[in-house]
């Protein structure tokens, strides 16, 4: 019973994450009708760049903001030179924009903070808290927290901001929206903006516990990517439950088979959901542009 | 004097798709307060030239002038804070969103904040009283009203921003006879309030009855230009509609 109940915390844990991830992956892919395979790259950042302003000595708080901010400006930096100088916004230019970028984003990170393993100390200290006989580490509930939070002021711009409703007209119709006086192609940075902040919490709220380093980006990717098209790729709340299902599966399937099953649950569950909708990517894909 | 009560003229103007010329040379005025037809059979190049007005197809030669200055480069989000509204073919609402919601964004580029609130309250107030259904529907998503309602709230949430020149390309488009007199009355009533309007319509005796003047397109020309009563009455309008003349249109 306490070892399910310890499977089922690891999982939401790292459900949370890659549920994190994936709203990024979401955002994007409402503007654009693409896949921005450099969003693992944000979670990266988010990491590193933490590491980088702790040393630099702001206090945790501090450093934080700054590295969601940083992360948020360089995501801002990279739609503007990257994505928006290609004609009209043909989803798979950009794809293969992003694939670029994300290789462009790991050797900036290699050269300057080098090829080490950096690791931020829990957000607080202290031993993991006991739970009916599981343990729950402190950074665990930060990730839960911060999570909770992120979601929460995601939704909140999405629903009562008019920025937030031009950027839902944006992903409905972009003709329609231009048509109002939306600029669509800022809402396009925006999205970019917001989906690189999404990932850079992700990565620094597991830095705690899994270190973190330049080349960290694609595994997550890979996992983000996995729960955003498991919940959808478009309704926020389902992309939030395929993070957390993948996050159980894996975790069910490390505890109860073995370990190196683990990574593996992202790769099935991507085929399982390929071949239940025999429309796959594209059908998505289409409906997404709406 | 009269130059200046131009809302809207077109001088000249080459326009297509690509390499693919639609518009040739073509010329329209649209003055203040006047409700103008655009008239033509499928493929005449009437939305060609309502979305040149609007920036959404590239134009070459010409030029588009509104207000009396001639615009360079047209985008379509630049042109609902000049003053032109567009209810496009297709109406392109906001289907998952809801009526009110479609009417908000309408406003949105009415200002920001305290000034955009203002704008929103006195534009639903307007769409409200125009299409009081609308009212009944607020809280229901778009994509579920009827064709008709569908339009309405196409012509309601143009209207939002106050333009001072509304485009409409083919509201009567699919709908029934009823509904049609519905819209085109409330047209009228935005006429009564001294609104500029351009109407494409393949439906010509329709457009005609209400409109002030008119023109006739074909194969990416005008080919026609008169007061609404003389198009009416002209055989060559009606040759081209009801006549032998209905296919070459669509030739090119
Ligand atoms: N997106 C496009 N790409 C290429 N050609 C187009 C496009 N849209 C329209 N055309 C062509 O431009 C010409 C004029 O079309 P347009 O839609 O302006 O006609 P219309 O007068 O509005 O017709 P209808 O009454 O059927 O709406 C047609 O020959 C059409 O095939
Ligand atoms: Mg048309």
């Amino acid at each position: 019973m306490s070892e399910l109940l310890q499977f089922l915390i690891a999982g939401v844990k790292n459900g949370a994450i890659y549920a994190l991830v994936a709203l990024g992956f979401t955002v994007v892919f409402a503007s654009t009708g693409a896949i921005n395979f450099a969003q693992g790259e944000f979670f990266m950042l988010g990491g590193v760049l933490g590491v980088f302003f702790l040393r630099l000595g702001l206090p945790l708080p501090a450093a934080v903001l700054a590295a969601v901010l940083a992360t948020a400006i360089i995501g801002g930096a990279f739609e503007a030179l990257a994505i928006r100088p290609l004609s009209a916004g043909d989803p798979l230019k950009i794809i293969i924009v992003t694939i670029g970028g994300s290789v462009a984003l790991r050797q900036f990170a290699l050269h300057i903070f080098g090829p080490n393993e950096m690791i931020i100390a829990p957000f607080s200290s202290g031993p993991p808290i006991r739970f009916a006989g599981a343990a729950v580490e402190r950074q665990t509930l930060w990730i839960w927290g911060l999570t909770l939070v992120t979601v929460a002021c995601l939704a909140i711009v999405y629903q009562k901001t008019m920025l937030g409703k031009a950027m839902q007209a944006t992903s409905l119709s972009h003709d329609g929206a231009r048509l109002m006086g939306i600029d669509t192609k800022k809402m396009v940075t925006v999205a970019f903006v917001l989906s690189a902040a999404l990932g850079a919490v992700a990565g620094l709220a597991v830095t705690p516990l899994t270190q973190t380093a330049f080349d960290v980006g694609a595994g997550i990717g890979v996992k983000g990517f996995t729960a955003a098209i498991l919940g959808g790729l478009g309704n926020p709340l389902a992309t939030v439950c395929g993070g957390i299902v993948l996050g159980l599966l894996e975790s069910l399937a490390a505890g109860y088979f073995d370990p190196l099953y683990k990574d593996a649950v992202a790769l099935v569950v991507l085929l399982g959901v390929l071949f239940v909708r025999p429309s796959g990517l594209a059908g998505l894909m289409r409906r997404g542009r709406g | 004097m009269p130059e200046s009560r131009d809302v809207l003229e077109v001088r000249g103007l080459y326009a297509g798709y690509g390499s693919v010329g639609v518009l040739h040379d073509v010329g329209l005025k649209v003055r203040m307060g006047e409700m103008v037809a655009l008239l033509g059979a499928n493929g005449a190049g009437k939305s060609t030239l309502l979305k040149a007005v609007l920036g959404f197809v590239e134009t070459g030669k010409g030029d588009i002038i509104f207000e009396g200055k001639a615009l360079g480069k047209v985008r379509p989000e630049a042109q609902i804070r000049r003053g032109v509204s567009l209810v496009p073919e297709g109406r392109m609402l906001f289907g998952p969103m809801t009526v009110l919601g479609n009417l908000e964004l309408g406003a949105y580029s009415a200002g920001r904040g305290r000034q955009r609130q203002k704008a929103i309250s006195a534009g639903l107030e307007r769409a409200y009283a125009l299409f009081p259904v609308l009212k009944e529907r607020a809280h229901q998503v778009a994509q579920t009203l009827s064709g008709g309602e569908q339009q309405m709230l196409a012509i309601a949430r143009a209207l939002m921003c106050s333009p001072r020149l509304l485009v409409l390309d083919e509201p009567s488009l699919g709908l029934a006879p009823r509904v049609v007199a519905e819209i085109f009355s409330a047209l009228e009533t935005l006429r009564g309030e001294g609104m500029t309007m351009l109407i494409a319509e393949q439906d010509a005796s329709l457009a005609l009855k209400h409109a002030d003047r008119g023109y006739v397109m074909r194969n990416g020309k005008v080919i026609l230009e008169d007061a609404a009563d003389a198009l009416l009455a002209n055989e060559h309008v009606s040759a081209i509609y009801l006549g032998s003349l209905a296919g070459e249109g669509e030739g090119g």
